[in-house]
């Protein structure tokens, strides 16, 4: 764990003096300019030198997408509304993340609107694919932008609520990514909902990143992804992919997967406070997900972007992850 | 410019499809009796179901009351504690103020035997259930319906003539959601069609839903009664004959509702009957004895003698019914009965409530209640998918837990109806003696009593 730490140190100095950053742009402080480089290095368990080799070749990705990912999703493109289909687990999912959403929502906001608990907020769906997800949310009222790289997914997504006139007005889909719309929503939405995204994403920093500057202050992000143990190994990998086929082989990867903690100490020092963390377990028999105690297989995350911009020395007397004295030093 | 492209494409499908944007609805219920025009109601109360847009098609024309009429109309039904709580959220206010009795006691007897039982809560000051005339509900819940108007439209002599229904799967250049046809040519379509219909329900034989039904060889006679003398008329009356059972039903101090389910043959020469024999014969029914075999009345009479040195606080002592002078002035019907029961309440954006998913005999009085039952369910469930963004017509899960809820309440009592009515069809003597010996030790068992109770009362 401290080889990471140190790797991280020491390329984090390296990446300032050589490269150019493309997220000149964004408001945030210098700490984004080196992060993103450096801080995929975190997810390798392998030694330091295979670690150097690799982040060799990981540095010119600039962005959060990974085109292997977007091929894998490309070719399921049409079968995002078939409940039966690849995709019924996401559906059922629904059932957890859409009261999920709504009610931390609610406890931010109130409810505005009868029959609308949502009216009035902007909800940023990353990664939407067939629109799951966005379209309950438009329902309940919020103004929905749904996001992703896949193009075919975007259509598919697009030809699914065209029916709806409920959904015409409040539902927005764009086939671009992240970091794109980032450019031009600054501070713009009331929350973000990335469901089942970070676990095939290329580079989380650059995503905390973007989140962080589309959203308002005080705003919610909400995630859902798998956790990165044994279990959800043998569950959301052998028997998921392999052994029941509740998700296509190759769907997921496990080096991918991130802990809650990991995931709450990357939130937290983009300026988000993780508010609530809960497990989540699907059901293979029923094919129905359930709120559970243990995080260890999935998990729903809620963080609120804070108020104030901390200023870089200010960051860690906020945390409560004193013992890491080492990072402190990347944000001088 | 890629943002621009999506949004050109979304605009020409938005003017595609505006020629029947406004025909568009969430619901449309079909048929309006008490069933579908409660459910308008509990849908438009809803508050999670605000700014849904709701529709009420009824063939017949608008049932207004000002005030109430005169003379009792002859179609009542007896509405249970829990249907009442249904219709307090606005039209029991209107009920009360137009017309409703309410009874405390229910007395059931045997023609054959001497065997009774009696159903009162405790200490005969509660109310058991309601006798309300049918039109008075509809007119009650219209009412309510009327404040309800910016999001619950109903039209009235409105006839449909067709339903097309979606495809469960997208298919391209198709419309996903039910299409109905009315005779004057309109199209309209709803994401969810609830058929409230009738047990000759439209909606549920286009939707090819196969039902089981029988018909008994019964029609019911229905008339209004004028008592002899004005009582505390707080008690309904049944008592089984061997042709069918004959109710009494507590509408007024001086007028009580009659229900005689009998056969078709004797139905009819009822009807025929000159108003003096027709009295006759209803006050005949319920007082003469003339069917008792001795034997049976024996056996009857031991039976009782030993339940009361079991149990020596039950046992209740045979009360007659008030006797009759009078009827109300072209007020004898009759109607068929029959024994219905859908397999499915649900499909693909449709649901079936009341009648028109199950039909009983009115001998226990039950036929609108679980009508009410499936109203009130069937809204908690649609209030909580909108509560979850889902489509109200394609959340098969939400259906499918009305659906599984609802026939597990209504098919036992729908099955308990029909052995009744089977068990008490026949003179033989040993149903006679079973039915006596059951009757009799469920009298004398004040819990199950209450059990039974509670049940009818949901």
């Amino acid at each position: 764990m401290y080889s990471k730490k140190l790797a991280r140190l020491a390329f984090g100095l390296l990446a300032e003096s050589t490269f150019k950053c493309p997220l000149t742009r964004s408001v945030s402080s210098v700490r984004t300019l080196c992060s993103w480089t450096v801080c995929l290095h975190h997810r390798q368990k392998n030694p330091l030198s295979e670690g150097l080799t690799r982040l060799n070749v990981r540095t010119v990705s600039q962005t959060t997408l990974d085109p292997a990912e977007v091929r894998k999703f490309q070719a399921m493109a049409s079968k995002w509304w078939d409940l039966q289909g690849e995709f019924a687990a996401l559906h059922s999912m629904n059932d957890l993340r859409v009261p999920f959403i709504r009610d931390n929502l609610l406890n931010v906001h109130g409810i505005l609107q009868l029959g609308k608990p949502l009216a009035g907020l902007r909800i940023l769906d990353v990664g939407c694919g067939g629109g799951v997800l966005s379209e309950p949310l438009g329902r309940l009222g919020a103004d929905v932008r749904g996001i992703d790289p896949v193009e075919d997914s975007v259509r598919t997504a697009e030809l699914h609520s065209s029916y709806d006139p409920d959904l015409w007005e409040r539902v927005r889909y764009q086939a671009c990514t992240l970091e794109e719309l980032a450019e031009e929503e600054l501070e713009g939405f009331h929350a973000v909902v990335a469901s089942e995204v970070v676990e095939h994403l290329a580079d989380l920093d650059a995503f905390a990143s973007c989140c962080q500057q589309v959203l308002k202050p005080g705003g919610s992000l909400f995630i859902t992804t798998i956790n990165k143990t044994n279990l959800s190994y043998v569950f959301g990998i052998v028997a998921a992919e392999q052994l029941l086929r509740i998700v296509p082989s190759g769907t997921h990867d496990w080096e991918k997967f991130i802990s809650p903690e990991d995931l709450e100490r990357l939130l937290e020092s983009f300026g988000f406070y993780v508010e609530a963390i809960r497990g989540m377990m699907y059901n293979p028999l029923t094919g129905a997900w359930s709120w559970q105690q243990s995080t260890a297989i999935n998990y729903a995350l809620h963080a609120i972007k804070r108020k104030e911009e901390p200023q870089p020395g200010q960051v860690w007397a906020e945390s409560e992850n004193l013992d890491e004295p080492g990072r402190a030093t990347n944000y001088s | 410019f890629k943002i621009r492209k999506e949004c050109s494409k979304q605009e020409l499908l938005r003017i595609l499809s505006s020629a029947s944007e406004n025909q568009l609805f969430d619901i449309i219920i079909s048929g309006g009796g008490m069933v579908g025009t409660a459910m308008a109601c509990s849908l438009g109360l809803d508050p999670n179901l605000a700014g849904k847009k709701i529709l009420l098609l009824e063939a017949g024309h608008k049932k207004e009351m000002d005030g109430v009429p005169e003379t009792y109309s002859t179609r009542v039904s007896s509405i249970s504690p829990g249907s009442a709580t249904l219709l307090s959220l606005g039209a029991w206010d209107h009920i009360a103020n137009m017309r409703c009795k309410p009874y405390n006691k229910m007395q059931v007897w045997d023609a054959c035997s001497d065997a009774l039982i009696t159903f009162d809560k405790d200490n005969l000051q509660d109310e058991m259930a309601y006798i309300v005339e049918n039109d008075v509900i509809v007119a009650a819940l219209t009412k309510q319906l009327q404040t309800l108007s910016d999001h619950v439209k109903v039209q009235y002599r409105t006839k449909v003539v067709k339903y097309t229904w979606p495809r469960p799967y997208h298919v391209s250049e198709s419309i996903p959601w039910v299409q109905v046809t009315l005779a004057n040519g309109k199209t309209l379509q709803t994401k969810l069609l609830i058929g409230a219909d009738g047990p000759n329900s439209m909606v549920r034989r286009e939707a090819g839903i196969p039902t089981v039904k029988w018909n008994y060889d019964q029609s019911a006679v229905v008339a209004v009664l004028h008592l002899s003398e004005p009582t505390v008329n707080n008690v309904a009356w049944q008592r089984f004959l061997q042709t069918g059972p004959i109710a009494m039903l507590p509408l007024s101090d001086t007028e009580s509702s009659l229900v005689w389910s009998t056969s078709h043959q004797h139905a009819e020469e009822l009807l025929q009957l000159n108003e003096e024999s027709f009295v006759d014969a209803i006050n005949s029914a319920f007082w003469s004895n003339e069917n008792h075999s001795e034997m049976v009345e024996t056996a009857g009479s031991l039976f009782r003698t030993t339940l009361s040195v079991l149990m020596p606080d039950s046992g209740s002592a045979r009360q007659l019914p008030p006797s009759v002078a009078g009827i109300g002035p072209k007020s004898r019907v009759m109607f068929p009965l029959g024994m219905g029961h859908a397999t499915e309440y649900i499909r693909h954006r449709v649901a079936i409530i009341g009648d028109a998913a199950h039909r009983v005999h009115p001998l226990a009085g039950q036929g609108a209640n679980l009508g009410f039952g499936d109203v009130a369910y069937l809204t908690k469930v649609l209030s909580q998918a909108a509560f979850n963004g889902k489509d109200l017509g394609k959340s098969m899960q939400h259906l499918l837990e009305f659906e599984t809820e609802r026939q597990r309440h209504n098919l036992p009592m729908m099955a308990a109806i029909d052995l009744m009515k089977r068990l008490y069809s026949t003179n033989a003597a040993p149903m006679v003696l079973l039915r006596t010996f059951g009757l009799q030790a469920t009298n004398a068992l004040p819990p199950l009593k209450e059990q039974i109770m509670a049940y009818a009362s949901k």
